[in-house]
C-alpha cells in the first residue's frame, strides 16, 4: 500500500471525471427533467421547460399504454428469467458431469448465441417465426401442430420473444453456474453417496443450497437485463401486435426520442429504475430469509 | 448407456442452438426469393454472393462496417487506459474516502443506462457531438464494471514489486505503465473483449445518438435495412452474417479470456 494521495487522484481523475460528467450528472438531470414538461419546444430553448411537480408521474398512473408496457415487461421478466435460469442450470449440470466428453466444445457451442449481435439474431428469428416460410412452423407441422402466426398473434408474440431470448442468453448463466458447481467440494457428494442418497436428493440437499449465492447473483443480473427489454420487440414486432410486446424501454424511447416528450420519458425511465431496484432488494431479502431458515 | 443418452441429448441441443446460425449463413448465399418458399429450404440450390455484393455496392454497408470498427476500437482503447488507471489506484493506493467511493461506484451499477440517455443526448447535442463518433465514444470512455475487474486483479500484485521499483527511482506513472500494465495483461485482454463486443453489439444508444445513415453502426444500419427489406430474408441474412462474423472471430481467438472474465465478474468479494 502506498500513501500518495496526489498520484492516486491523478490515476483516478480521467475515469472518475468521465463517469461523473457522463453518468452521474445525467442521472441527476434525468431526475430533474422528470419533474418538468420538457418537450419539443424546450429542445430549442431549455427555458421553455417548466416545473410541473409530480404531473408526469401522475399522468403515467392514468396512462393505459404505460400500464400495458409495464405489464408486458413483467410478463417477459417473470417467465423468461426463471426459464432461462433453469435451462442454464440444466446445461451447466450436464456439462459438469464426469461422463461428458468434449466439454469445452459443447460449452462453446451453447455460448455462441450469447456473443452474437442481438439485432442480427433477432432478424434471423423473425424469419424463423415467419408464418408461411419459417422453420418453426414447418417443424411444428411435421409433428402435426397447426401453424402459428408467432409474431402476428397477440397471444403468441410475447412467447416468441421469450423463446428467442432464452436461446440467446442461457449460455451466459450456464458459464457462471459451471463455475459455481466446480466450487462445490466433491466430498459432500461422496459422503451423501455413502449415506445412500439418490441423485435427486443430492441435487436438492447439496447442489441447490451450495449454489445459492451463485443463483442469487444470476437471478439479479438476469432480472436487471431482462427489465431492459428493447431490441427484440423493436426488430421482431415493433411492440405489436396490439401493443402486446411494447416494453417499458420501448415506450420510454418512443416518448423521449420519437415524440420528444422528454419530461414524460424521464419519468418512465425512473419507474424502470425503481422497478429494478425493488426487484433486486426483494431477491436479496428472499435469499436472506432462506439462509436463516 | 447413461453416457450415450447424455451425449445424444447434448448433440441435439447443440445442433438446435446452432441451427439459426447455419440457416442464416445458408440463406445469405441464396438468390432472391429462395428463402421464401414452402417447404423451407435449409441449404441453397446454388451458392451465390449476390446479396453480399448488393450490400457492399448499393447499400454501402462497408461504411457501416467501418463505423463499427472505428468506434469499437476507440472505445476499447480509451476505456482500457482510463479503467486500468482507476482500477490500479483503487487497488494499490490509500487515500481518504477510497472504500466509500468504490462502494458508491459499485452500487450505482444498478442504475439502468436508459436513465442517463435523455440528458446525455441533450448534453452531447449542445456540444455538437450528436451524429459523430464522439457521441458513442464519450459515454464509453470509462465504466464501473471495468474498474472493478482491474481492481480485483491488481490487488493480487504483490506490493513488494511496486516498492522495489520505487526504490530504483521509478515514478508513479512509470510503475503503472511499465510494471502494472504488463502484469495485468490477462485481465486487460478480458476487458478489451468485453468492451469491444459490448460496443459492437450495442443498439439503443447508437440508435439515438447517430442520426444519419452514413454514421450508423452495423446493428443500427441493419435495423434500418430491415424496415425496407422485410420481404428479403436472403439480403437480411447476408447483413446479419457481416455483423456477426467479426465478433465470432474475436471471440473464438480469445474465448478463454472472455469466459474467465464472466467467472471473475460473478465472484463476490
Amino acid at each position: 500500500m502506498q500513501n500518495k494521495t496526489i498520484s492516486a487522484y491523478f490515476f483516478l481523475a480521467p475515469a472518475l471525471m468521465a463517469i461523473f460528467v457522463f453518468f452521474f450528472i445525467p442521472v441527476i438531470a434525468a431526475f430533474i427533467i422528470s419533474f418538468t414538461d420538457f418537450d419539443i419546444y424546450s429542445l430549442s430553448n431549455y427555458g421553455n421547460a417548466r416545473f410541473v411537480g409530480f404531473d408526469n408521474y401522475l399522468r403515467l398512473f392514468y396512462d393505459p399504454l404505460f400500464w400495458t408496457a409495464l405489464q408486458n415487461t413483467f410478463y417477459f421478466v417473470i417467465v423468461s428469467a426463471p426459464l432461462s435460469i433453469m435451462v442454464s442450470l440444466t446445461a451447466a449440470i450436464m456439462l459438469n458431469s464426469k461422463l461428458v466428453k468434449f466439454k469445452s466444445l459443447f460449452r462453446l457451442n451453447f455460448f455462441i448465441p450469447v456473443i452474437t449481435t442481438l439485432i442480427a439474431v433477432a432478424i434471423v428469428w423473425r424469419f424463423i417465426y415467419h408464418p408461411k416460410f419459417g422453420f418453426l412452423n414447418y417443424a411444428l407441422e411435421l409433428v402435426g401442430i397447426e401453424s402459428i402466426d408467432w409474431l402476428g398473434d397477440p397471444n403468441f408474440s410475447m412467447p416468441a420473444i421469450i423463446i428467442m431470448s432464452v436461446w440467446k442468453n442461457f449460455g451466459y448463466n450456464m458459464i457462471i453456474f459451471i463455475a459455481g458447481l466446480q466450487n462445490i467440494p466433491e466430498y459432500l457428494y461422496e459422503a451423501a453417496e455413502i449415506e445412500g442418497a439418490t441423485g435427486f436428493q443430492k441435487f436438492k440437499f447439496i447442489t441447490i443450497p451450495m449454489l445459492a449465492p451463485t443463483t442469487l447473483f444470476v437471478g439479479i443480473i438476469t432480472m436487471i437485463g431482462y427489465f431492459q427489454l428493447f431490441a427484440e420487440p423493436y426488430i421482431m414486432t415493433q411492440g405489436g401486435p396490439l401493443n402486446s410486446t411494447l416494453s417499458i424501454v420501448q415506450y420510454m424511447y418512443q416518448e423521449g426520442f420519437r415524440w420528444w416528450n422528454m419530461g414524460y420519458s424521464a419519468a418512465i425511465a425512473f419507474v424502470l429504475f425503481a422497478v429494478i431496484m425493488i426487484g433486486t432488494v426483494i431477491q436479496m431479502k428472499i435469499q436472506k430469509m432462506r439462509m436463516f431458515n | 448407456m447413461k453416457k450415450i443418452t447424455l451425449h445424444i441429448f447434448l448433440i441435439i441441443a447443440g445442433l438446435l442452438t446452432l441451427a439459426p446460425f447455419i440457416w442464416m449463413v445458408s440463406a445469405s448465399l441464396m438468390n432472391d426469393g429462395h428463402a421464401s418458399v414452402y417447404p423451407p429450404r435449409f441449404f441453397p440450390d446454388e451458392v451465390t454472393f449476390i446479396q453480399f455484393e448488393r450490400l457492399f455496392s448499393r447499400l454501402s454497408v462497408s461504411r457501416n462496417l467501418l463505423n463499427s470498427l472505428i468506434v469499437s476500437f476507440l472505445v476499447t482503447f480509451i476505456s482500457l487506459i482510463f479503467n486500468s488507471m482507476a482500477g490500479y489506484a483503487f487497488a494499490k493506493y490509500r487515500f481518504a474516502g477510497r472504500d466509500k467511493l468504490f462502494s458508491l461506484l459499485l452500487s450505482s451499477m444498478i442504475i439502468p443506462a436508459q436513465v442517463t440517455m435523455l440528458p446525455l443526448f441533450l448534453m452531447l447535442k449542445s456540444f455538437g457531438f450528436i451524429n459523430t463518433y464522439l457521441a458513442i465514444i464519450i459515454p464509453g470512455m470509462a465504466n464501473i464494471f471495468g474498474i472493478f475487474l482491474i481492481k480485483q486483479y491488481a490487488m493480487s500484485i504483490p506490493d513488494s514489486i511496486i516498492e522495489s521499483a520505487r526504490m530504483d527511482g521509478a515514478s508513479d506513472f512509470q510503475i503503472y505503465w511499465k510494471i502494472i500494465l504488463p502484469l495485468c495483461t490477462p485481465i486487460l485482454v478480458t476487458l478489451a473483449i468485453f468492451t469491444f463486443m459490448g460496443t459492437w453489439n450495442d443498439f439503443l444508444w447508437p440508435l439515438i445518438a447517430l442520426t444519419d445513415s452514413s454514421m450508423y453502426t452495423l446493428p443500427v444500419a441493419l435495423a434500418n435495412l430491415m424496415g425496407e427489406h422485410t420481404k428479403d430474408p436472403e439480403l437480411m441474412m447476408a447483413g446479419s452474417v457481416i455483423t456477426i462474423i467479426p465478433i465470432i472471430i474475436v471471440f473464438l481467438a480469445l474465448q478463454k479470456y472472455y469466459i474467465k472474465g464472466i467467472m471473475m465478474g460473478s465472484v463476490k468479494e
